[in-house]
């Protein structure tokens, strides 16, 4: 379960979002909705960690928060395989447990192959991620020759390599076609019905049936005391 | 857990603003007095002449230049513990002043060393130390000068002080490892315990007392500016952003 | 931690000319200083330890500005920090990289390069030590220097600044050493406050590296 209570955050010294609190339990995912530059990034690296909060508390389990955003880390001097490869390793998922053997698809009887569902604490094997962002037949390619969309498909996967329950996404759509879209979509629905959360900031409709948060009533007062600045005056 | 102290410069500025000419005046009255009673009024040293009467403003400029850093490593500490935004500043307003010093330190120990080595320049310990030192200042006012999130700058800069401070530890020793090394030769050494007699060490103090003054009477001045610069940046923002 | 590490590697490779480059670096400033200062073999013999310590440091400095700067351009350094992976141990990794790829050719090659300067024979030895315990200090210290400058433009020349003078003491034990080894005079003193600085640097700099790293990523 993540909690957020009374939060304020702040970017380059400047208060940007104030008296934030929300609940979104296992299951769930929450949008947020605002206009541009509200601070909605702000807000995501702040819950992720990257950024201290001026006031209020973050909860959720240790050690199960990831981050994702446009900047999707992936390094063009590797292939496909080896940029997810080398996050399941830092995230300590072995390649091997919950992978499906190469042929095995959604008509092979339940029996025959291991558990399609989404373990929270264990991430899916790497061919069968590949697959199911639609990147197997990618995974030899160098990232620097991938296109913008095989790119964020990339980065979205390896969402799915870490195995990590709570997830802070901001704009995960950007330059995906429909069929991306709604393959992530679908991956993201497994992930909530396995008892993941997910913040999601986006300005599309996911078709995901998750409560939305409008971040306009938040906006700080700019001469809320505490920007570094403001502390001068 | 709010990690945002408020800063109360209005406070420093206020406490700053009468003392300040006291501190001016009294620098200036030590210095003068230090300096003229030193060179005019005490005896030549039978040994090195009238040169050595540089130490008069060698000595003050070499503890000073050492005290600035030191200061700015204390004033780092607390931004990084306290967040006091004027402890910051104050650490950014110490370092021109700490630069200056050792240059005055460097130039004034060339003088002195001049008469005994033939040269103003001697890679001798205590003056190689000071070299050092110079260049730890000048990174660390390019840092301040590069950053332009101030409070980013701010930390940064007293993460470098900070380790700065351990390397300069270490420096000094290997400058003194590296200087005794095979080559024996002179004792270069401008030892400051050296026995002086009081009639040298009066003038010495009060002169010590000009520099420590003017020190701080620089510094106050200076994070007085330093903090009129973000109230600027802050009234700035306030309009761009109205 | 190991995964950051083979990752550094396969990408300095793959980058061309990982391994060569601070490589050629050392060869052309170490072939450049008889031009400079002369023939002279008795001379180019003294000073011949010195040479090639300073020129092993430009050389690793050469490399440093990257380390995280293109982590950072593209998002991997923030993902990194939002990842099990302590940042110290990330910083260490980083350093370890560096080390390997820049560090370690520069202390096999330098032999070769001693011959070239006419470093007395009892030398050689001293020369391979002393870099091999100096060297990771000049990556574990360096790597402190580029997570500072790491948003910066044109932080290459601000990092030599910063850094150079933290080298210091590092230099001067590294290259006395090998000056008492070709005198034929006992270097142990020395080198065992090298290698104190080096096993000191790699105490306290990832932390130092981590906390400079946050800050910059906020």
């Amino acid at each position: 379960m993540l909690k957020v209570e009374n939060l304020t955050c702040a970017r380059g010294g400047m208060p940007v979002l104030s008296d934030v609190g929300f609940t979104v339990e296992a299951g769930q995912a929450l949008v947020l909705r605002g206009p541009n530059g509200i601070g909605k990034t702000t807000l995501l690296r702040t819950l992720a960690g990257l950024q201290p909060a001026i006031e209020g508390e973050v909860d959720y389990p240790e050690d199960q928060g990831a981050y994702a955003s446009h900047a999707d880390g992936v390094k063009s001097a590797l292939t496909v395989a080896e940029n997810l490869q080398f996050w399941a390793d830092v995230y300590g998922q072995s390649d091997v447990a919950a992978d499906v053997p190469p042929g095995g698809t959604a008509g092979q009887p339940p029996t025959a192959a291991p558990d399609r569902g989404f373990t929270p604490t264990r991430g899916r094997g790497l061919h069968s991620v590949l697959e199911a962002f639609d990147l197997d037949e990618l995974r030899n390619r160098m990232g620097g020759t991938l296109s913008a969309g095989q790119r964020r498909r990339l980065g979205l996967a390896r969402l799915a390599m870490i195995g990590r329950k709570v997830l802070f996404l901001d704009e995960p759509t950007v330059s995906l076609d429909r069929a991306s879209v709604s393959l992530f979509v679908d991956w993201l629905k497994a992930h909530l019905a396995a008892g993941g959360i997910a913040v999601i900031a986006t300005h599309i409709d996911l078709g995901l049936d998750a409560p939305e948060l409008d971040l306009t009533p938040f906006k700080a007062a700019p001469d809320l005391g505490g920007g570094a600045d403001e502390a001068f005056l | 857990m709010s990690m945002w102290e408020y800063a109360n410069p209005k406070l420093f500025m206020g406490w700053t603003r009468p003392v300040l000419p006291w501190l001016f005046w009294s620098a200036g009255l030590c210095l003068v007095v230090g300096l003229v009673w030193g060179f005019f009024f005490t005896p030549n040293d039978f040994r090195q002449g009238s040169t050595v009467k540089i130490i008069y403003l060698h000595v003050p400029s070499a503890l000073m230049a050492i005290n600035a850093w030191l200061m700015m490593l204390v004033a780092s500490i607390i931004w990084v513990v306290r967040r006091h935004h004027v402890s910051a500043l104050a650490a950014r307003a110490a370092a021109p002043v700490g630069v200056v010093m050792t240059l005055i330190a460097l130039f004034t120990g060339g003088i002195w060393g001049q008469p005994m080595w033939g040269t103003y320049w001697a890679w001798d310990p205590r003056l190689t130390s000071f070299l050092i030192l110079f260049l730890f200042y000048l990174g660390y006012i390019a840092l301040w000068e590069a950053i332009e999130d101030p409070d980013t700058a701010a930390d940064l800069t007293s993460v470098l002080c900070m380790v700065g401070s351990i390397f300069a530890i270490l420096s000094r020793y290997a400058v003194l490892f590296w200087n005794q090394g095979l080559h024996q030769g002179a004792t270069l050494s401008l030892d400051k315990e050296e026995n002086i007699s009081d009639v040298f060490w009066f003038p010495l103090l009060v002169c010590i007392a000009g520099f420590v003054l003017l020190f701080i009477a620089l510094v106050l001045m200076r994070t007085r500016t330093e903090i009129r610069a973000r109230r600027m940046r802050a009234l700035q923002a306030r309009a761009a952003r109205a | 931690m190991i995964a950051l590490l083979l990752r550094d590697l396969r990408l300095a490779v793959r980058a061309g000319g990982g391994f060569g480059l601070g490589l050629a670096f050392f060869l052309i400033v170490v072939v450049l200083v008889p031009f400079g200062v002369g023939p002279e073999t008795e001379l180019l013999s003294r000073i011949a330890p010195g040479i090639l310590w300073v020129a092993s440091l430009l050389a690793a400095l050469l490399s440093l500005d990257r380390i995280f700067a293109l982590d950072y351009e593209d998002g991997s350094l923030a993902l990194l920090a939002t990842s099990p992976l302590p940042l110290e141990g990330a910083a260490l990794m980083k350093a370890l990289a560096h080390w390997i790829t820049t560090g370690l050719p520069l202390t096999i090659a330098a032999p070769a390069l001693g011959f070239l300067l006419s470093l007395a024979p009892d030398a050689y030895l001293y020369l391979l030590i002393s870099l091999l315990i100096g060297t990771p200090a000049l990556s574990v210290i360096g790597t402190f220097g580029a997570a500072l400058t790491v948003g910066l433009r044109r932080g290459g020349l601000l990092l030599s600044l910063l850094i150079l003078p933290l080298y210091v003491p590092t230099l001067i034990f590294g290259a006395e050493a090998v000056r008492r080894g070709a005198d034929g005079l006992d270097p142990t003193g020395a080198l065992i406050l090298l290698g104190g600085i080096t096993a000191g640097a790699f105490a306290l700099m990832p932390f130092a590296t981590a906390a400079t790293l946050r800050i910059n990523l906020r």
